[in-house]
């Protein structure tokens, strides 16, 4: 019983951890060039990520 | 082509005219920006040549470079930039032309980011994570109390569960909830209704076990089913954005305003919507006509081809009666306003549109005709069940409970899924072939067709025409000509440079165009002409021969001239197309705007007996009214203006990417390569989709048969429900997936070099 008091929070703030990271990911718009994200990594000279413009 | 006759044709200069027109074009352009707070200007401009990872580089690298630009970022997934001016004094026009001269069209977008749609999407999108996340969380505490926790632990896992599953029914289940609400209040029901309930009954039954120490808890089951439909609901969404953003994208920069000649001859930009009859507008050649009008300066050949139908371009002078749309190839006009934006030919076709628009708004999506059945026979059940154990033992706790396991178990998690996961899949395969669909109804209406109604011009014959001889006597005439044809936006000009191929152009020296006419220049000392005839005659030496067919000339001073017949160029595989949409039972007809005469030609050489030529829209719309009633559904494909409503009107509609914008808009799919092979290739499509729908539905059915008895007579526990119900989605999903190897096209080789570069970007939505 003990362990599960540790286990089962741990394992819900891992959850909501990625869920978080997720829903900031979708706010700061980082899925909305999926296919130029993939291109820009091939080139070569210094980029910057999106800032908010 | 007629020839300048008695009229004295105003003479101008190439060069001045398009110096005023690119000074127009920068006034337009700059009206697209939007201010940002701290001065400067945020421009959004849509470039379809965007396609790959270099592109980004160069464009970005490049323009960068360019004077008061202070931040260029390209979307590859979207094909657009967004530029950031430092104010509103540094011109877009710069920006442009920058972008142009790198090999990239671009224009800029009004529209921008569609508030509120960005929001329903990401709205969406979030509800799925937070469903997800709590499936997960969910699933996993359930699969404990399966697998054998008890007492005080499957109390605490409820317990912890409940605390998970609540907050996001009330927030994932939300778009349910308000769908299923309207819809009840409307009197009618949807698949969210028999959702909504389970989802509610399922958390406030297990909320109810919960509390009393109940064994089992379905809140696995209320969660991992928004998560699923929530899935379904996004693809939707998804294609549905895609779509749209690929037709804007297409959208060529529409007729925004005008120049108004002042007081005093000053030029005055003025916007569409501000021009009032009387007013006096400049029309440059490469524009269109904004409002209905006459012409009270100046001569032209104007073409027609989106607004009646007709394949050549007319020669307009004093007095003549212009129609909004028109597009001014040759010579600067002068024109009065007889009519405001509001109240012109546009705005008839629009209104057209809308009426023809509405009629079509009876359809109803097989999803929603399955609930009207599939909702009512669910909710009887449930009432039956509940019913049955009352009589049966009269513990209505017993009974409110097999209810609802009724309720969850035959939940349509797999007919939520069934439909959108097939239109997405088939959008992704027609998005390969570079066809774009408008919304999931469009392939379902699609697929009942048997009718397919043709236009002539521009759609199954090319916008611009095709030389068929051309004897020019050496390769320096070939290439006088082909320096003359170059200048000019003239359709036989730009068939003639098609024809030629590329060519080195000589140096010009006083190149004039004369609207009717054709377009005169100066080589080594020599004029040399190319146009109509009797123009072309004037200069040359030897005698014209009789012309027995439409076509342009060339001609040296003092030599023979040279006659280039031009013909009508039938898209590339029209005539098979054609023949296998009438293999499959179709009946195809033509239905053109232009003379009898060359109608009856196209119909002949494609082997259609049913031809109507000289159709206004209204009779085209007739048309199909027609076939209506006679009980078929008629497929519309068109492109031009006059087609519109009856692309509104169809029963399901195509449209060339070369259409006009308000054709486009109205069509349900738009192709972009050159082939008309795209029709039965998307009837196809459309048909097996269908087929694959329906089978989903037979699926979903099946696992109802055998899950329904068994909740009827209480074997369900939440264990059983939650493998059943994600079975079934996954069968559903599986046998949906067969579409993305639908194939069958010829492809030619020719075509694959000319692919639309949106292709990459589809598989991922296959995926």
């Amino acid at each position: 019983m003990n362990v599960l008091l540790f286990l089962i929070p741990v394992a819900l703030l891992m959850g909501l951890a990625g869920l978080i990271a997720f829903i900031w990911s979708l706010n700061t718009g980082q899925y909305e060039d999926l296919d130029g994200a993939a291109a820009r990594i091939l080139e070569d000279d210094d980029d910057k990520p999106i800032g908010k413009d | 082509m007629t020839c300048c006759g008695g009229n004295v044709a105003p003479e101008q200069v190439a060069g001045t005219s398009r110096e005023l027109t690119r000074l127009a074009r920068a006034e337009e352009l700059s009206r697209q920006g939007v201010a940002q707070p701290d001065g400067s200007v945020h421009f959004t401009l849509s470039s379809p040549s965007i396609h790959c990872g270099g592109c980004i580089a160069i464009i970005e690298r490049n323009l960068s470079k360019l004077p008061g630009v202070r931040s260029v970022r390209v979307n590859l997934t979207l094909r657009r930039i967004s530029v950031l001016l430092e104010n509103a004094d540094i011109s877009i026009l710069d920006v442009v032309e920058a972008l142009e001269g790198l090999g990239y069209q671009a224009y800029p977008l009004d529209d921008v980011p569609d508030a509120t749609d960005k929001k329903a999407a990401s709205e969406l999108l979030r509800a799925l994570a937070v469903a997800g996340f709590a499936a997960m969380n969910v699933m996993l505490l359930s699969v404990s109390t399966w697998s054998g926790a008890d007492g005080a632990t499957r109390d605490l896992f409820h317990l912890i569960s409940a605390l998970i599953a609540v907050p996001t029914v009330a927030y994932s289940g939300r778009i349910f909830f308000r769908s299923a609400w309207s819809a009840l209040r409307g009197g009618h029901l949807n698949m969210d209704v028999p959702i909504s309930l389970a989802v509610l009954l399922a958390v406030g039954m297990s909320l109810y076990e919960t509390l009393n120490h109940g064994e089992e808890a379905y809140f696995d089951a209320a969660v991992s089913l928004l998560f699923f439909l929530l899935i379904g609901r996004y693809l939707d969404q998804m294609m549905r954005d895609r779509a749209r953003n690929a037709v804007i994208g297409l959208s060529r920069l529409a007729v925004k305003g005008a120049n108004i000649i002042g007081a005093g001859g000053r030029l005055e930009y003025h916007a569409i919507d501000e021009i009032e009859p009387g007013m006096r507008l400049r029309i440059l050649p490469g524009e269109r006509v904004p409002v209905d009008g006459i012409i009270v300066e100046g001569t032209s050949d104007l073409d027609l081809s989106l607004i009646t139908g007709e394949n050549q371009p007319v020669a307009l002078g004093k007095g003549a009666v212009l129609q909004a749309g028109t597009y001014n190839l040759t010579g600067p006009l002068e024109m009065e306003a007889t009519r405001s934006a509001s109240r012109s030919f546009l705005a008839e076709v629009s209104g057209m549109l809308a009426a023809a628009e509405q009629g079509r708004g009876h359809y109803m999506r097989i999803a929603d005709r399955m609930a009207q059945i599939y909702a009512p026979a669910v909710h009887l059940l449930a009432l039956a069940a509940f019913v049955v154990w009352m009589i049966a033992h009269g513990d209505w706790h017993q009974s409110l409970y097999v209810a609802i396991s009724v309720l969850i178990i035959t939940c349509p998690c797999a007919l939520g899924l069934a439909v959108p996961v097939v239109h997405v899949v088939a959008a992704a395969r027609l998005f390969e072939e570079g066809i774009l669909v408008r919304d999931g109804s469009a392939l379902e209406r699609m697929a009942e067709i048997d009718h397919a109604v043709f236009d002539k011009t521009g759609t199954l014959t090319h916008a611009v025409p095709k030389i068929v001889s051309a004897p020019f006597r050496d390769v320096r005439q070939e290439q006088m000509a082909y320096s003359l044809a170059s200048l000019s936006s003239h359709p036989a000009s730009r068939a003639l440079v098609r024809h030629l191929g590329e060519r080195a152009v000589l140096p010009l020296e006083g190149v004039r165009e004369v609207a009717g006419c054709g377009i005169e220049a100066v080589v080594g000392g020599k004029r040399v002409r190319l146009g109509a005839d009797g123009w072309v005659t004037e200069i040359a030496g030897g005698e014209a021969s009789e012309r027995k067919s439409t076509g342009i000339s060339f001609a040296e001073e003092g030599a023979t001239p040279v006659q280039c017949e031009i013909r009508e160029r039938l898209r590339d595989d029209a005539a098979e197309a054609i023949g296998e949409l009438a293999a499959s039972g179709i009946g195809v007809e033509v239905l053109s705007g232009d003379k009898a005469e060359p109608v009856s030609a196209i119909a002949g050489e494609l082997g259609v007996e049913t031809w109507l030529a000289e159709q206004k829209p209204a009779d085209k719309i007739a048309r199909i009214d027609q076939l209506k009633e006679q009980g078929s559904h008629p497929l519309m494909i068109g492109d031009g203006l006059n087609d519109a409503p009856c692309l509104a009107a169809g029963h399901a509609s195509m449209a060339p990417a070369s259409a006009s914008d308000i054709g486009r808009a109205a069509a349900d799919f738009v192709f972009t390569r050159d082939s008309l092979d795209a029709v039965p290739f998307t009837f196809r499509l459309s048909r097996f989709a269908g087929n694959l729908v329906r089978q989903n539905f037979g699926l979903a059915i099946l696992y109802n048969c055998i899950a329904v008895p068994l909740a009827f007579f209480g074997f369900v526990t939440p264990l059983f429900a939650a493998i059943a119900m994600s079975l079934s989605s996954i069968v559903v999903v599986t046998n949906s997936l067969r579409l993305s190897r639908f194939g069958g096209r010829k492809r030619l080789s020719r075509e694959a070099g000319r692919s639309n570069p949106a292709h990459h970007s589809a598989r991922k939505q296959a995926a």
